[in-house]
């Protein structure tokens, strides 16, 4: 079945390439989207069942394929939208839509590979494609990003690449050819600590491009800015979870050998520098795709120290890292409309948006308060179990500075996001302004929606596939 | 015979460091690239036919002559000037290049493996540092391409380390040099010549906070 749906969808990606007819376009994308759902419902029928040698649908890359498959399809309904409203040349839409398609795709993938050269190999394609969403507007600052983002990339890729090596040379006996990370885990407790340390050290420096951590977290910063509104949903949710992917498999096989408290550290290192970059980023940034950008490295510094703390931290993470893909995904298309309203992304330039788009603005709203985790939002749930496991596992200090930084945090967002529903804008033109149907705005509801639910409430399926997850991770 | 080639590439990234002109860089990247075909050669000669001829042909083809002609060709199109302009003066950039190769000489020797040997380890480390060397001393972005050139060569000679036990390693690094040389050079070279005029890497600094 993996087969199938790899050469499916990138043969979809393909003809969308080609294809400059409307109405074909609409049908090629249906059409995968019905792959993907297909492909998603198939897989969660044959959990642990390894497929073409190096692709088994285990629990984590079930839960995060599933995430993706729901963000997917308001994805592709904001592009339409998107697309819609800016009249843009049938080359550039057709180029769009086709790696938006081998994004989702090669993402699927490296979700669901369990050999690290093939997850390696498809994050590398992630690479690819994403670029070409981020050079969609074609100008001087966009072309900025996308070459600073495909050479940082390409750093951390070859970083990847080179931690890999160094995983082979850590292996014990000679023609032990296997990579795989099951039989990585097999053998944790016999691989050189020498080696297995420098494999630890530049996989997780190369992964952190993708998840947005200290110190390859700024390409991905100005690539969520330059890229188009839904395009920046995808990349600061599901390819940060790419990001998460490659590192958690790696830091399975680390705990499992003797630099386990060691790997502790180094996450522990990289999360606080994360959080710390991005509260006095949060403090002084003026563009509110940015500020959304920010607060992603944040998250993904709180769910690092889930994962550095063990214990309940564990399953935190994991709910954390779900939870923040829903919230951010429906910020980022949000953010969309109010582009559309203000011609602007300058914290400037916009205010008293409740007047303009009441539905828009109670998305916002929500938006921030999910975001910054306070109750009823999901994140209120795993921030609290991240933060009991750190007491617990005796980083007290670490505790105090992070729920310092992030008080710093609601109130930098807090002060932006209010100045942007209820002061009134300075010289903004109210005539002509276009009216944004409520109707575009459902989706966020339901992501948020979802948040909630599967944080309050969750489903006993859902529960089990993280306990399911985690537990390979010793306890 | 490896040994000799190992140290002749080490030489050639002093020269790296001293170079003034783009055209001296890119003739020691051709210079390299046979460097590798011959190392190459020696070191894989066991491994099956196939994946051999791919290995070399990739070594001789891309790294040796096809890259090297595609960075003169960008170089031209764009109309770069010739010079690499660091930012340090040469005299430091042979002391630090020199410094490097010490250190990783003396970090070789903290490792306790009987596998690896020693001299591949070094020659990597050291290829790997000084291409990171030359991408932060260098104000152009065709020498950052030319620095990521020269520390994918180093993770190619890490990668022939292992490479008789396990070839599909060195496919990898084979499919990563070709993925980002194509994709750095040949996209994005003849876009940011449309686009910006002048390629200077202080021309990229609008994007901030």
């Amino acid at each position: 079945m993996v087969g199938i749906y790899l050469a499916g969808a990138f043969s979809i990606s393909g003809l969308l390439f080609f294809n400059r007819n409307r109405v074909l376009k609409y049908l090629l994308i249906a059409a995968f989207l019905l792959l993907q759902i297909g492909f998603t419902v198939y897989e969660c029928l044959h959990i642990n069942t390894t497929d073409l040698n190096y692709f088994t649908p285990d629990s984590l890359g079930l839960l995060l394929l599933i995430t993706l498959t729901i963000i997917s399809i308001p994805a592709f309904y904001h592009s339409y939208v998107y697309l819609g409203t800016k009249q843009d040349n049938p080359k550039h839409t057709a180029i769009y839509f086709a790696a938006v398609v081998a994004l989702l795709t090669s993402i699927s993938a490296a979700y669901l590979s369990n050999h690290i050269a093939v997850t390696w190999i498809f994050v590398e394609l992630t690479t690819l494609s994403a670029s070409a969403l981020i050079y969609h507007r074609r100008n001087n600052r966009s072309l900025e990003g996308t070459w600073k983002y495909v050479f940082v990339c390409a750093i951390s890729i070859t970083l990847v690449f080179i931690g890999i090596l160094f995983l082979s040379f850590s292996l014990p006996g000679a023609g032990a050819d296997d990579l795989s990370f099951k039989n990585l885990l097999v053998k944790a407790p016999q691989l050189n600590v020498f080696w297995l340390r420098l494999a630890f050290i530049f996989i997780f420096t190369g992964f952190t491009a993708k998840l947005g951590l200290v110190p390859m977290y700024t390409a991905g910063i100005d690539a969520k800015d330059k890229a188009p509104s839904p395009a920046g949903a995808l990349l600061s949710s599901v390819l940060m979870n790419v990001g998460f992917v490659g590192i958690f498999r790696s830091y399975i096989v680390a705990a499992n050998s003797p630099i386990h408290q060691w790997a502790n550290h180094v996450i522990i290192i990289a999360a606080l520098l994360s959080i710390l970059v991005a509260t006095v980023y949060m403090t002084k940034v003026k563009n509110i795709k940015r500020m959304f950008a920010y607060s992603s490295i944040e998250h993904s510094g709180i769910i690092m120290l889930g994962l550095a703390a063990g214990g309940v931290g564990y399953y935190a993470a994991i709910l954390h890292t779900i939870l923040h893909a829903f919230i951010k995904s429906s910020l980022f298309f949000q953010q969309g409309q109010i582009y559309r309203i203000y011609q602007s992304k300058s914290i400037y330039d916009v205010g008293n948006y409740f007047k303009y788009n009441v539905t828009g603005s109670m998305v916002i709203l929500l938006g921030f308060f999910f975001a910054t985790a306070m109750p009823p939002s999901g994140l209120f749930i795993s921030e609290f179990m991240i933060f009991r496991s750190l007491f617990e596992s005796d980083y007290l200090w670490i505790l105090i500075v992070v729920m310092l930084l992030l008080t710093i945090i609601i109130w930098a967002f807090g002060k932006n996001i209010f100045k942007l529903l209820f002061t009134p804008p300075v010289d903004f033109k109210e005539d002509g302004l276009e009216r944004i149907k409520p109707a575009e705005s459902i989706s966020q509801f339901i992501l948020l929606g979802l948040v909630v639910y599967l944080g309050l409430n969750p489903p006993q399926e859902f529960v089990t596939l993280i306990q399911e997850a985690i537990k390979s991770l010793p306890h | 015979m490896t040994n000799v080639l190992l140290i002749t590439f080490t030489i050639s990234l002093l020269y790296l460091g001293i170079a003034h002109r783009l055209l001296t860089y890119i003739k020691i990247l051709a210079f390299q690239g046979v460097l590798l075909f011959g190392i190459a050669f020696i070191e894989l000669i066991q491994i099956n036919a196939v994946n051999l001829t791919l290995v070399l042909l990739e070594t001789i083809v891309v790294k040796a002559i096809a890259i090297p002609l595609f960075v003169n060709y960008v170089m031209k199109r764009n109309r770069i000037t010739r010079d690499a302009e660091p930012f340090v003066p040469n005299f430091i950039s042979l002391i630090i290049i020199t410094l490097i190769i010490i250190i990783t000489f003396i970090l070789s020797n903290a490792m306790s493996d009987t596998r690896i040997s020693k001299i591949y380890f070094v020659v990597a480390l050291s290829t790997l540092f000084t291409g990171l060397y030359i991408i932060v001393t260098r104000s152009k972005i065709i020498t950052h391409i030319l620095g990521y050139l020269v520390i994918e060569n180093g993770v190619f000679i890490l990668s022939l380390a292992v490479g008789n036990e396990m070839p599909m390693l060195v496919n990898l690094g084979i499919l990563l040099d070709i993925f980002a040389s194509v994709f750095l050079l040949g996209i994005f070279v003849n876009r940011i010549g449309d686009v910006l005029k002048d390629v200077d890497v202080d021309k990229l600094k609008n994007l901030k906070d």
